[in-house]
């Protein structure tokens, strides 16, 4: 098991500590509900530095991520960020993904913590174009700085103004007397705010300054229990639940980040899907009567029959209701539709609703 | 974290409360804190005698679900109703108002097998 740079951050302030994806990693701090909220509705940071991060260098980098990945990177400019998903050869997903481009012929992907040799293998056995691949994961840390109130407490921390940026783009400067950082209007939140990126050396020092920057407005640190609960609120996917190897884009509702106007690794399987049709596809769901969804808890219609699966619930702590993500046959994956979740053997009903659940 | 001296427990973190033949049942500050914020106990058995380590109903926290033992064998008499509007109280005061039910002991001598604060703090490490 590994430690992030700022365990003993984690541990000095009392985190519940849990493996997760090979690290040991803060669940939870001062307890998931009152770090939700702080995040909806202040500051919190998250240090999320198992995440990895891969660089790749190259005239022919824009190629090979062409071919990698599901949406059109040929979209991006300097200093843009663009969600997309790696395809596997059966249908399924390798993983989701960031890709920054920094240069026309310099990259970033940043993937998730699970996934990073298997994508690692995977993007490199398609590397036929001479791209330079770097795994920066071990070296870097990643810290999400998330709420309303995270660019204010940033912004004492950089001359960089953030203020211009817009989502979805990055820059790299100084921050907290520190150079090179990657500052990105990025987040898995929904709640507005940054993710920065440093050299793990670094990492102490950024936590340190930008929880001096968020003092006045009650900065608290986030783990990785409320990260689930507030993406789950926005309907963000989470590989391993919502999406695998297994669940094709269209599935899940990814459509719009798989782009046929270009080439891309199994392109014609996934576009037999969109044109097709699925037999199967992610929906929200809130519960009607009591009872919270967890994954792959059943899914059944009135009658009893079965016709999917949760792949995520919890209870919303902005809305204050059950809520989850899941897959059930094409015919109900349709607002207000009547679906029942089989908790502990009993059918509990619940409705699918639009993602996202909490509306802006 | 806090196990009061005068409460029994059990390897399920449950914590008992016994005056003559009935007992108070709730979970241990340990057990809250592992489950995280409680969003609502579900107590399928009041009414029924339940045998000591069977299920008498289910813990929802917002992130994990767990199951609720009988630390001796009873009858369920009631369940704390105001759970139901202040759920947070079984992690705020979990020895208050945060109790769960309150049970009828078949067996009185039960409470002979339920562990003391000390052997407890020992199971659990603390």
């Amino acid at each position: 098991m590994k430690n992030t740079a700022l365990y003993n951050k984690h541990v000095a302030l009392g985190a519940k500590i849990i493996p997760f994806a090979g690290y040991n990693m803060p669940v939870s701090y001062s307890g998931l509900n009152e770090e939700h909220l702080t995040v909806r509705n202040g500051v919190g940071v998250f240090d999320v530095s198992h995440m990895g991060e891969f660089r790749l260098k190259g005239d022919k980098a824009l190629d090979l991520i062409q071919k990698v990945t599901s949406n059109d990177a040929s979209k991006l400019t300097d200093g843009k960020v663009q969600y997309s998903c790696l395809p596997n050869d059966k249908g399924g997903i390798v993983d989701d993904l960031l890709v920054y481009r920094y240069k026309a012929d310099e990259y970033y992907l940043v993937v998730n913590a699970s996934n990073i040799e298997k994508d690692w293998n995977w993007i490199k056995q398609f590397n036929t174009y001479g791209v330079e691949m770097l795994d920066m994961s071990n070296d870097m840390s990643l810290l999400a700085v998330q709420g309303p109130k995270a660019l204010t407490t940033l912004q004492k921390l950089t001359d960089v103004d953030l203020s211009k940026m817009e989502y979805y783009t990055f820059c790299i400067g100084k921050m907290a007397g520190i150079n090179d950082v990657i500052i990105s209007n990025t987040g898995y939140t929904g709640a507005g705010g940054f993710e920065i990126y440093v050299m793990n050396a670094d990492a102490e020092k950024m936590w340190d300054a930008v929880f001096e920057a968020g003092k006045e407005f009650g900065i608290k640190p986030i783990g990785l229990g409320a990260r689930d609960t507030l993406r789950l609120e926005m309907g963000f996917c989470l590989y391993g639940n919502d999406i695998d190897d297994t669940t094709s884009p269209i599935e899940a509702g990814l459509g719009w980040i798989t782009k046929f106007t270009k080439d891309f690794t199994n392109r014609a399987a996934i576009e037999k899907h969109k044109t097709e049709g699925v037999t199967r596809k992610l929906v929200g769901f809130e519960m009607i009567d009591r009872g919270i969804p967890r994954h792959d808890y059943p899914i059944a219609d009135a009658n009893g029959t079965i016709i999917g699966k949760v792949t995520s619930g919890t209870q919303s702590p902005s809305l204050n209701k059950a809520i989850g993500m899941g897959y059930v046959q094409t015919a109900f994956a349709v607002a207000d539709t009547e679906i029942f979740i089989i908790i502990r053997d009993k059918p509990i009903k619940a409705k699918v609703v639009k993602i996202p659940f909490l509306k802006k | 974290m806090n196990f009061p001296a005068d409460l029994k427990y059990t390897k399920d973190h449950e914590w008992v409360k016994v005056s003559g033949n009935t007992a108070v049942v709730g979970i241990t500050d340990f057990a809250q804190k592992e489950l995280g914020d409680i969003v609502y106990v579900d107590i399928t058995t009041i009414g029924e005698t339940v045998e000591k380590e069977q299920v008498f109903g289910t813990i929802e926290a917002v992130k994990t679900v767990s199951d609720l033992f009988m630390p001796v064998t009873g009858k369920v008499l009631e369940a704390n109703k105001d759970i139901d509007s202040a759920p947070e109280s079984v992690n705020s005061d979990p020895y208050g108002k945060g109790w769960i039910i309150k049970v009828e002991l078949s067996n009185p001598s039960d409470v002979d097998g339920l562990l003391s604060a000390d052997d407890y703090k020992k199971l659990i490490g603390a």
